[in-house]
């Protein structure tokens, strides 16, 4: 094709057809232009982990120091348990907190009043649109020595003196978990009501003449016809096992339960922006970074194996 | 006939069951928020004592007084209504046209444009080169690092462009015919066939910026320039009261507590958000499908 045509005239096309398209190019470029400098320059700013990084210097004058700051990490005496946090609570959030909403969303697609469903549905997104910082503020309130929590236990005999929870590190982990699940539990069903409407209500009619009961309908219809919507937010939720919720640590976590609180991205902010080595936090960040991309890839590559679906 | 009637009867069980179980999930997810609001309407030196589960004991406005007396409250207040409005339409219109200048299929170099985009969601430089970079940019302490680094957002552009390939190419060719450049086709044709997508993105961007703390936390210092909830954050994670204190006007009644005046500002901050959601609602499931498919 190209040789049936001088080159010079091909180009001529392209730039008449590049002037065509000028309004729309500037549109796309300036999107471009943003992605460039607020995310591929941070991106460009990795190679802090390799020199030693002053905030007076500039990032190209800094000294080389290759991997320096990724083996003080291995024996940074924090490590261990700000990997067993980051990891601990990640997995509770995993086996109680993935399946929670898919379950909650079964049994609402259960109720057959639309009025009483509706109304479960709109209360049940409210704590998503709270704020953690008015999170935080309601479970400081709850979670005192004088709040509910404590009254009624209290009340009940369990406990003799009031339990200062957010003071004591072993009662962290349940914190998190809990209020992580009081907070999105109805926001992450919806993508889940919305697969299981669109089943076809014949396999149902089809289901109730062979006699199966209302369980049998779940287990066999409802619940393989979303098991695609499933994967794909498995394959999400394995990749972000090394994220945490770090609008929710920082508001619940205090220098009290600092060993059962501090997770990864909380070290990198602590070392970085408080204590200024931007180096080492830098590294520490990349170093999560890589994992959590091979993650993806490999949770991507199991479901994809193992039932067909994948994110991409 | 028999095996109908006692299936109908199980039913009916389960029925009772689930419904049950239902309303025990709305009682745990409403209660502790009506409690903050029963306590904030009580008289701050009287909820001290604690008790007060279901009514106020001693029905009082004087902590909401104080509130919408205290300058620092309302300064921080308003910061967060500039940052919401401003930062929301910036991002809708932004993310918007370059989401259809992405979804026209002649633009050249869209594969690439593309790829650009899609690494951004996966990898990324993290929270130390990025805060350097808004140093650089000459962002800190300035309201521009509300708006700019959080106008456009990736995930948003491919939830606009899977709207915008389900609008009829027609009306686009009946505007280029009557010589609209294609910004004017995106002005004029395809923002005002977008509403409902629109909505979607204005919600969940609008939350994001009247919640957002963080920002305010890491990137200002100037305490005028904090938006409220980098100011209860302040005063929530650092329970430092003081400030809550130094945040009450003088001439306030002697009964409102930091603790109270604490509680009517979360009842404030969140009010709005509270009101205007489920009005969104049937928007934003729509939105959150159409993200889903794709992403």
């Amino acid at each position: 094709m190209v040789s049936a045509r001088s080159s010079s005239e091909v180009r001529m096309k392209w730039f008449r057809k590049f002037y065509g398209q000028r309004y729309l190019q500037v549109m796309a470029l300036l999107g471009v232009a943003w992605m460039v400098i607020f995310n591929y320059i941070p991106m460009y700013g990795i190679i802090i982990a390799f020199k030693d990084f002053d905030i007076i210097s500039s990032i190209s004058q800094a000294p080389w120091v290759g991997l320096e700051h990724f083996k003080a990490f291995l024996e940074d005496e924090n490590l261990p348990y700000v990997i067993k946090n980051t990891l601990g609570m990640s997995l509770l959030r995993l086996i109680i907190g993935f399946p929670l909403p898919i379950i909650f969303a079964l049994f609402l697609n259960e109720v057959k009043s639309v009025i009483f469903k509706k109304s479960i549905q709109t209360i049940s997104y409210l704590p998503h649109f709270l704020s953690w910082v008015i999170l935080g503020g309601i479970m400081a309130t709850w979670l005192a020595d004088v709040g509910v929590i404590n009254k009624i236990l209290m009340g009940l005999n369990l406990i003799q003196e009031p339990i200062t929870y957010l003071a004591e590190p072993k009662y962290f982990w349940t914190i998190i978990v809990a209020s992580d699940i009081w907070k999105e539990l109805g926001w992450s069903a919806i993508i889940y009501l919305a697969a299981i409407s669109s089943v076809s209500p014949e396999y149902y009619e089809a289901a109730t003449i062979d006699g199966a009961g209302r369980f049998q309908k779940i287990w066999n219809i409802t619940l393989p016809s979303i098991k695609g919507t499933i994967s794909i937010l498995f394959i999400l939720a394995i990749s972000g096992i090394l994220n945490s919720n770090f609008d929710q640590i920082l508001v619940l976590r205090n220098s009290l339960n600092e060993t059962s609180s501090n997770v990864i991205d909380f070290y990198v902010y602590q070392t970085g922006l408080l204590s200024a080595r931007y180096s080492y936090a830098t590294a520490v960040g990349l170093i999560k970074s890589v994992i959590a991309l091979i993650l993806l890839l490999g949770a991507n590559y199991v479901t994809k194996k193992l039932n067909n679906t994948s994110l991409f | 006939m028999f095996s109908t009637k006692r299936q109908t009867a199980s039913d009916a069980v389960f029925d009772v069951v689930n419904n049950v179980i239902m309303l025990c999930i709305c009682f745990i997810t409403l209660y502790p928020i009506w409690y903050v609001i029963v306590n904030a309407f009580n008289d701050g030196s009287d909820a001290m004592r604690g008790g007060i589960y279901w009514w106020p004991r001693q029905f009082s406005l004087e902590s909401f007084r104080a509130v919408f007396n205290s300058s620092g409250i309302m300064t921080a207040m308003g910061v967060t209504v500039a940052k919401t409005v401003v930062g929301t339409v910036v991002h809708v219109f932004f993310t918007a046209m370059v989401a259809y200048a992405v979804s026209r299929k002649e633009l050249i170099g869209r594969q690439l444009y593309m790829v650009i985009g899609t690494i951004t969601m996966f990898f990324g430089g993290g929270l130390i080169p990025y805060y350097l970079l808004i140093r650089d940019l000459g962002l800190l302490d300035s309201f521009w690092v509300y708006i700019i680094p959080a106008m456009f957002s990736f995930f948003d552009l491919i939830i606009f462009l899977t709207f915008f390939r389900e609008i009829p190419e027609a009306l686009e060719e009946a505007a280029k015919i009557d010589g609209a450049n294609d910004f004017r086709i995106f002005w004029s044709v395809i923002i005002p066939s977008s509403m409902p997508v629109i909505a979607t993105i204005a919600l969940f961007h609008g939350v994001y910026q009247w919640n957002d703390y963080f920002t305010g936390m890491i990137y200002i210092n100037d305490t005028d320039m904090q938006p409220i909830q980098t100011y209860l954050y302040r005063v929530v994670a650092q329970s430092s009261s003081n400030q809550m204190l130094a945040a009450m006007p003088s001439g306030v009644a002697v009964t409102v507590t930091s603790q109270s005046l604490k509680l009517a500002t979360m009842v404030v901050t969140t009010a709005p958000i509270v009101f205007v959601y489920p009005f969104l609602q049937k928007y934003f499931v729509k939105g959150f499908m159409l993200g889903a498919i794709k992403g």
